[in-house]
């Protein structure tokens, strides 16, 4: 058996609420694979479906072979999962909660040490504290030793990095990457874009439908239009000029710069920089720049929507 | 630019042994986007609490809007607006209902919250949808209300606290657009964010570890001085200096 | 069964490590205890009391201080108009007047009666039943003695049994028992269940090789030891402090406890299955359960006085039942051959109750 989770077609429909549609995926084992989308676009519904704790109203979807519908006594022995909000007890100690969730699945910290000693043994100086006093970080380094504590065979983490600061963060994808080369197949989801480039593969999504699947490179090739950074010091000024020009596509600030794309297959760098001096802007510089995960969602979003709301 | 909106002078807050805000001392001047950052419990929030009159501090000075923040904390609530992680409206009400709601609780009379309500929905283009639950608005548009109720009795400076958590890209850089707009306009904008991204978008930034004032300078010359190529790299620098020692 | 234990133990951390919640489990029944039986009596004593005394003649004057040294009368005030009465009731000088007709002691002799009229403050209906009962008891007296040679009559001598000094305490006691037991039950795990759905743990337990059935067990074993904890307290603390009587068998009385405390339990957890928000639950607890027990079980206002459409009502609370029993056991004695109807009816209640609720626990969200 290689996929170790396959979704055909799955949706789920709360009320009038559409909170998935038409989801299908495969994912192969010892695979890193990602979820990217803003709050409301149906990754939460989609990991309580896998995680059994849903039922699909359409579709199929298939965890370690088994139907999520029927045989879900069979897949929830086997997977590991996190819900969104660290699902912690506040009043335990770091000991305890660890404790506490190896016994509900029948096994000992002991018997599986070995898997989580990596990332638990860097909280074993503070073991008796309690949770609910612990850090962003250290709280999401607990859950994930506790979801890691009965050797699962798949891992979903839903937004496991949400609220947590950017140091922290990294240090939780490093300890995915150690878990991945040890041929865990993780799947996680994260309204980060940085965080996409980390995953052997993605998909986005957005208001409970698929907008693309891929490999973080491979997603990109999807932004087909020419894209440019333009840094002056006037950031907004440069931003009002931009979006005035018919030929824009779409204009947004990206750190420092603005990413710029413009209608025009033949537009050039050198052309754009020319005009913008001529509007006033001295001290502008325009560069070619390839397409980044957040251009190309952004992209993939408003060829959705038409132009977004207004 | 214009005097400082917001002056501390080594402003400290102790819970006990604790030191959560260490010697903060801060000159934030007129229509500047000043960004907050920090780890997890680097004291970011109490720094707020401190400055938006919530809470008490230990020791040191400041002055906020021009009131001193010992004995004017009223004058302090007045001029501030202050916007949360996520929105503080009331998802039961109306737009309407909201801005009524909103303006009534800074004091305006009924002539100024019809005229500002007026005023609001037509600059927001939300008349169309003025009698709409605000549940059923898409996540951009409550942002955007949002931020327009917290500043609708005109303070002179507005707390965004995480104001673009779990948002989507497009509705991210759109709210900036409106915080971009406002400080044109003379409003001072003090914002806390994890993407640091938007860190790059403000005027100066404050990164603060432990307490601590880590970094203090332009974006740019915050990247210059640590000789990275974005705000990221500054952010981990700084916070693995402080887990070496 | 390693599962279960692990689970146990998390719970009884729960309890013992929030230190509102155990001071409510341990702290409330005292309380509650010391307030119903210092606080809160039925007796009265020193009535205010006014005479308007229209005849001052020998009789009325030997009724009036017979109610002086009946021990339960104050005379506060002589008065001497209806208008006096009221503005005296209105004033809040006296709780009751006393009005003797023109020329009393002639029209006793000549026509074997007179009249006297009793006046209480009605804006209190349950003391001033009670006010009015003790002044006919002081009159009925004073006929008795006075006219026991002239006439020969009926007279009915009162002796309320099993509580013959009227003690409220007595009748307090078994209704306290049934609130603290509801509280302690229904409240703490519809609230300790809901807690973990909105932290996000139930997603993980459910998840797990936990079956929903341990899980239910699990949550009610502690709060099912600690209620039965409750009931001894209080029934000690009843006996010893206050000297309330367990006349039944302290076994039948506890067993029965037990059972109401199951049902109560079951109450609860059919709570958390309707609903998953900490503060719906206490909602519905306190508004839906903790209400009905105190006011429609017969703890404070009898259920026999009650309209009709609330007597049906009150045949659905649990309560009511476990009072009729707890007080026939401990007030009058009664063998389990009394009460075996309302015992039936709890365990009836419980058996659906708990059914229901882990049919409804759903295995999924």
């Amino acid at each position: 058996m290689k996929e170790v989770v396959t979704l055909a077609n799955v949706g789920k429909r709360f009320g009038a609420v559409q909170a998935l549609q038409g989801v299908t995926i495969s994912v192969g084992k010892g695979e890193l694979f990602g979820f990217i989308g803003a709050d409301g676009a149906g990754k939460t519904t989609l990991f309580r479906i896998l995680a059994t704790l849903l039922l699909p109203d359409e579709g199929r979807a298939e965890v370690l072979g088994l139907d999520v519908v029927r045989s879900y006594r069979d897949i929830r022995k086997r997977i590991g999962y996190m819900p969104g909000k660290f699902s912690l007890y506040p009043d335990l100690s770091v000991e305890e909660n660890l404790r506490f969730f190896a016994s509900v699945f029948g096994t000992t910290v002991e018997k599986n040490y070995e898997l989580i000693r990596d990332i638990y043994s860097q909280l074993e100086p503070f073991k008796t504290r309690r949770a609910g006093k612990l850090s962003g970080g250290m709280k999401q380094k607990l859950a994930l030793s506790c979801a890691l504590v009965h050797r699962p065979e798949v891992l979903f983490l839903d937004e496991p990095t949400t609220g947590v600061d950017a140091v922290s963060r990294k240090e939780f994808w490093q300890m995915l990457r150690r878990l991945r080369e040890q041929g865990m197949t993780i799947l996680v989801s994260t309204p980060y874009m940085d965080e996409a480039v980390l995953c052997d593969r993605i998909a986005f999504m957005q208001e409970g439908k698929m907008l693309a699947l891929d490999t973080p490179t491979g997603i990109t090739t999807l932004f087909r239009k020419p894209l440019f950074a333009i840094r002056a010091s006037d950031t907004w000024g440069l931003l009002c000029v931009l979006r005035a020009s018919p030929d824009a596509a779409s204009v947004y600030a990206f750190g420092s710069a603005l990413h710029y794309s413009d209608n025009r297959p033949s537009a050039r760098a050198d052309e754009l920089l020319a005009a913008l001096q001529a509007d006033g802007f001295t001290d502008v510089s325009v560069s070619v720049i390839q397409p980044g995960i957040e251009d190309t969602f952004i992209a993939l979003m408003e060829e959705k929507q038409g132009s977004v709301d207004e | 630019m214009s005097e400082p909106v917001i002056h501390t002078d080594k402003l400290t807050k102790r819970f006990g042994g604790f030191v959560a805000v260490d010697a903060l001392s801060l000159t934030i001047s007129g229509g500047e986007i000043f960004g907050f950052l920090g780890a997890n419990g680097a004291g970011k929030t109490t720094a707020i609490r401190m400055l938006t009159g919530l809470l008490a501090p230990t020791s040191g000075k400041a002055t906020v809007a021009g009131f001193d923040l010992y004995s004017g904390s009223e004058g302090v609530k007045r001029n501030i607006g202050y916007m949360s992680q996520r929105f503080s409206l009331y998802e039961d009400l109306t737009v309407r209902e909201n801005i009524r709601f909103f303006a009534g609780i800074y004091g305006l009379t009924n002539q100024a919250i019809k005229e500002k309500s007026r005023q609001l929905l037509d600059s927001l283009k939300l008349v169309a949808v003025a009698d709409t639950r605000l549940a059923s608005l898409p996540l951009g548009w409550k942002q955007k209300l949002a931020f327009s109720v917290a500043i609708l009795h005109e303070p002179k400076i507005v707390f965004l606290d995480e104001p673009t958590g779990g948002v989507d890209p497009v509705t991210r850089r759109r709210f900036w657009d409106m915080i971009y707009e406002a400080s044109k306009q003379g409003l001072t904008i003090f914002v806390t964010t994890h993407y640091m991204d938007e860190a790059e978008y403000c005027d100066r930034l404050c990164i603060m570890v432990d307490g601590k004032v880590a970094a203090l300078d332009r974006p740019d010359a915050m990247k210059r001085t640590f000789g990275v190529e974005s705000m990221n790299e500054v952010f981990i620098q700084l916070a693995r200096s402080k887990k070496t020692e | 069964m390693h599962s279960f234990r692990g689970f146990l133990l998390k719970e009884f951390y729960h309890i013992f490590r929030d230190r509102r919640m155990a001071a409510i489990l341990f702290g409330m029944p005292l309380i509650q205890l010391l307030l119903f039986g210092f606080a809160i009596r039925n007796e009265i004593q020193e009535v205010n009391l006014g005479i308007y005394d229209q005849s001052h003649d020998a009789v009325t004057r030997e009724i009036t201080d017979k109610f002086a040294s009946s021990g339960y009368f104050v005379m506060t005030q002589e008065l001497h108009s209806r208008a006096e009465i009221e503005h005296a009731f209105a004033e809040g000088s006296i709780a009751e007047a006393i009005v003797f007709e023109p020329g009393f002691a002639t029209r006793m002799i000549r026509e074997g009666r007179a009249n006297v009229q009793v006046l209480t403050d009605g804006s209190n209906p349950n003391i001033s039943k009670i006010i009015t009962g003790y002044t006919t008891s002081v009159l009925q007296d004073y006929r008795n003695t006075a006219l026991r040679t002239a006439e020969v009559g009926v007279e009915a001598v009162p002796l309320m049994m099993f509580n013959p000094e009227l003690k409220s305490v007595n009748l307090f006691v078994p209704g306290l028992m049934a609130l603290i037991l509801m509280l302690v039950s229904a409240l703490m795990t519809s609230i300790s269940i809901t807690r973990e759905k909105e932290s996000g743990t139930m997603e993980v337990l459910l998840v797990s090789s936990l079956r929903p059935v341990e899980i239910i067990v699990g949550k009610v074993v502690p709060y099912f030891l600690l209620a039965f904890v409750n009931v001894v307290t209080v029934v000690a603390l009843a006996s010893f402090v206050f000297g309330v009587p367990c006349r039944g068998s302290v076994t039948l009385l506890m067993l029965e406890s037990l059972l109401f405390i199951v049902t109560a339990l079951s109450l609860g957890i059919f709570i958390s299955t309707i609903t998953s928000s900490q503060q719906v639950a206490m909602m519905i607890s306190l508004a839906g359960l903790l209400l009905p027990t105190i006011l429609l079980s017969g703890f404070i206002f009898p259920v026999a006085s009650m309209p009709l459409p609330l007597r049906m009502i009150s045949n659905l609370i649990p309560a009511k039942w476990y009072l009729i029993i707890v007080r026939g056991i401990m007030l009058k004695g009664t063998s389990f051959g009394y009460i075996w109807k309302e015992t039936l009816v709890l365990a009836l209640m419980a058996t659906v109750l708990m059914a229901a609720s882990i049919k409804k626990f759903k295995t999924r969200l």
